[in-house]
């Protein structure tokens, strides 16, 4: 990776270089390579910790991903018209089933947030609920150097917390504020839904629900509180009930300016 | 005409003290990061609405810097001036210190700095930033390699070659830099193919401005006094550098008030922006652009070089404000997901983010300038990296090129 740590005599002869530096004087290559491996960190001499440090493949992405199925892609469908201001089920849900701060600040996660919005023209006003939208090309996942942020094959996009460096160039990337920096040390987790102080996270759609075939806890909330605003199901299954529902009504994605094809849909827009 | 180069005596009480300065404000840096890897961001200014904030600044200038920084070695040895040979090796060793001070920074505020090796072996190469890391390692391989074909004599035959390598590929890693942000589609102040043109125009004055005040520095303290036709060179090139720049800016504001959606952003970025406004108009361009264009070109300062030194510390103010202004304001304002409509929620949607950088992180981003010096400091002892006289310069004549 480094050449010139892991092999500072760009001579490749170190008998050579040895000759030459038998002057008095100090040789150049000597100091520099010392000095840059100092510089550097000397990524390339520890190869036994790489090694070591490489996680198990079964637990990386690719091997995580390999229960999902890339027939089927999770979408949800929010119906504006039904969802109504001032409620925030669908938010406390998601905090309780995730672990969540309840009463955010603003250096707190929040993976869901009401968003409420008038339009400037008109002055018609709008309540709804905004999380990751699970992009089909999202951009978290092609700006993340390490490629913890990434996407399953069932459209699922998530944070490998174990490769995430906490460098934030997704949350950066991501043009719906959906991704939240975790700011200090982590108590009240959930078995399901580890987080860690330095990495990044966002709405995994619960997916610690859905592959066990139930619905993502916002979806939950939503209907037991009497509205059933958020359609959850598979957009590619034509006879599903959210596929029928795309197919007949007039669906928006968020800034489809931007072509990302976000699987969350909204209606009533 | 040959060219002795000497290393630092490096034995008086002053370049102790300078050491000692320069070490401490590392340490410093370094206990700072060790903090907020403690204790997590919450100690910082930062949060979810600005999640790039100081750290940042000080790094992306000094990377952006450093290849600016390789400016007079490329003169030397890309454009055949042979008049900048003597301070080509001088040119190279601040690239390299730059780049380093600015990487330690960039890594040590990472949310799990522990992972740094992580980060060297799991490669998503859709991400600028991966190229990044690529380019970074490159850029530090080629001028190595090009220091020593200028500092081994039997190498030096090919130090042009070595030389025309490290160009390219600066102009390349200042690309990469830029395009971390152009690549950005989501945020409006980024997400252009100007950005990476536009850094490495950055990269000319700052690494100049840097190169200079070394230089200077060097030259007083070592009582090796700078020719003056040098000095007039350095001055020039730094004007026309600062020129550049600010047309840079010019042209990419002109182009957002140009596109109507992009409205909102110049009139809080130039106008209603607070802090960020006044660091624009009074920072970036006041101190960064008009100040220095007058003491570099007015015929009452040109020539001096207290003067020199003022305007090359404006410019590096300047570009400070510049980063500033680019990477937190931009982030500052809002997110457009519902363009055309009033928005709020309980995440600041719609509001612009509020920062305010905390001691650990101003001492972390100072703490990258101060390895740079460090690093500069001791290799000018360890190695023969500067001309033995600063008062005498071959000529580009000599060399059969006109200038
Ligand atoms: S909404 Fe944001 S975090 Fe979610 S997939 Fe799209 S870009 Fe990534
Ligand atoms: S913060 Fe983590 S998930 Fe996000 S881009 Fe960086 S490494 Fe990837």
């Amino acid at each position: 990776m480094t050449p010139e740590t892991s092999s500072p005599c760009s001579c490749g002869s170190g008998d050579a270089c040895q000759d030459e530096t038998q002057k008095a004087r100090r040789g150049f290559l000597g100091v520099a390579a010392a000095g840059l491996a100092g510089i550097m960190l000397a990524p390339g001499v520890r190869l036994i910790e790489v090694a070591q440090a490489a996680p198990n493949p079964a637990a990386t992405p690719a091997g995580a991903s390999a229960g999902a199925s890339p027939k089927v892609r999770w979408g949800m469908l929010v119906d504006t018209s039904k969802c109504t201001p001032g409620c925030n089920a669908c938010v406390t849900a998601c905090q309780t089933e995730n672990g969540l701060p309840t009463q955010p600040g603003p250096t707190d996660a929040q993976w869901i947030r009401k968003i409420e919005i008038k339009e400037i023209k008109t002055g018609k006003a709008h309540s709804l609920p905004v999380m990751c939208q699970h992009c089909a090309e999202p951009p978290c996942v092609d700006v993340c150097p390490t490629g913890a942020s990434f996407k399953r094959a069932d459209g699922i996009v998530l944070v490998d917390k174990h490769i995430c460096i906490g460098c934030r160039y997704c949350v950066m990337a991501c043009p719906y504020k959906a991704r939240s920096f975790v700011h200090e040390p982590q108590t009240q987790q959930k078995p399901d839904v580890p987080r860690g102080m330095g990495t990044v996270e966002g709405c995994t759609l619960c997916v610690h629900k859905v592959d066990k075939g139930e619905s993502p806890a916002c979806v939950q909330a939503c209907a037991a509180a009497g509205y059933g605003a958020i359609a959850f199901g598979d957009l590619n299954d034509p006879n599903s009930e959210i596929s029928k529902r795309v197919a007949q009504y007039s669906t928006r994605q968020l800034r489809e300016d931007l072509r990302l094809d976000p699987g969350v849909r909204y209606m009533g827009l | 005409m040959k060219i002795a180069l000497r290393q630092l005596e490096g034995r008086s009480p002053g370049y102790w003290a300078l050491l000692a300065v320069l070490a401490a404000v590392s340490g410093v840096g370094l206990l700072a990061a060790w903090t907020m890897e403690h204790h997590g961001h919450v100690i910082t200014g930062m949060n979810n609405q600005i999640v790039w904030g100081i750290p940042h600044v000080f790094a992306v200038f000094l990377v952006v810097a450093a290849s600016g920084a390789l400016n007079v070695a490329s003169m030397a040895s890309v454009f055949g001036k042979t008049v900048y040979k003597p301070l080509a090796p001088l040119s190279a060793l601040l690239a390299i210190a730059l780049l380093a001070g600015g990487l330690a920074v960039l890594m040590l505020d990472l949310g799990r700095p522990d992972r740094l090796i992580v980060a060297m072996t799991y490669y998503n190469f859709k991400s600028i930033f991966a190229w990044n890391v690529v380019l970074y390692s490159g850029f530090m391989g080629l001028v190595v390699a090009y220091l020593w074909t200028m500092m081994e004599h039997r190498m030096n035959a090919y130090s042009t070659y070595a030389g025309l390598a490290a160009f390219v590929w600066r102009l390349l890693l200042t690309t990469g830099t830029g395009s971390i942000f152009g690549f950005l589609i989501g945020r409006q102040a980024f997400g252009s193919a100007l950005m990476g043109p536009m850094f490495i125009v950055y990269s000319l004055s700052y690494g100049l401005a840097i190169f200079l005040l070394v230089l200077l520095a060097v030259s007083r303290w070592t009582q090796r006094p700078l020719e003056s036709a040098m000095q007039a060179r350095l001055t020039r090139l730094l004007a026309v550098f600062v020129a550049c720049a600010a047309y840079f800016v010019l042209v990419y504001h002109l182009t957002n008030l140009y596109f109507a959606k992009q409205h909102g952003l110049e009139r809080f970025l130039l106008q209603g922006g607070g802090l960020y406004t006044r660091l624009f108009w009074l920072g970036q361009l006041g101190l960064g652009s008009l100040l220095p264009l007058v003491l570099l070109l007015a015929p009452k300062t040109r020539n001096s070089r207290a003067m020199l030194v003022l305007a090359a510390l404006a410019v590096i103010a300047g570009g400070l404000a510049q980063m500033y202004v680019t990477i937190i304001g931009s982030q500052a304002w809002p997110l457009q997901i519902f363009p055309g409509y009033e928005v709020s929620s309980s995440f600041y949607d719609g509001v612009v983010g509020s920062y305010t950088p905390s001691l650990p992180e101003w001492l972390l981003g100072i703490g990258g300038v101060g390895m740079t010096g460090l690093i500069v400091v001791l290799a000018l002892k360890w190695l023969a990296f500067l001309p033995q006289r600063l008062d005498q310069f071959p000529s580009d004549a000599v060399a059969g090129n006109a200038h």
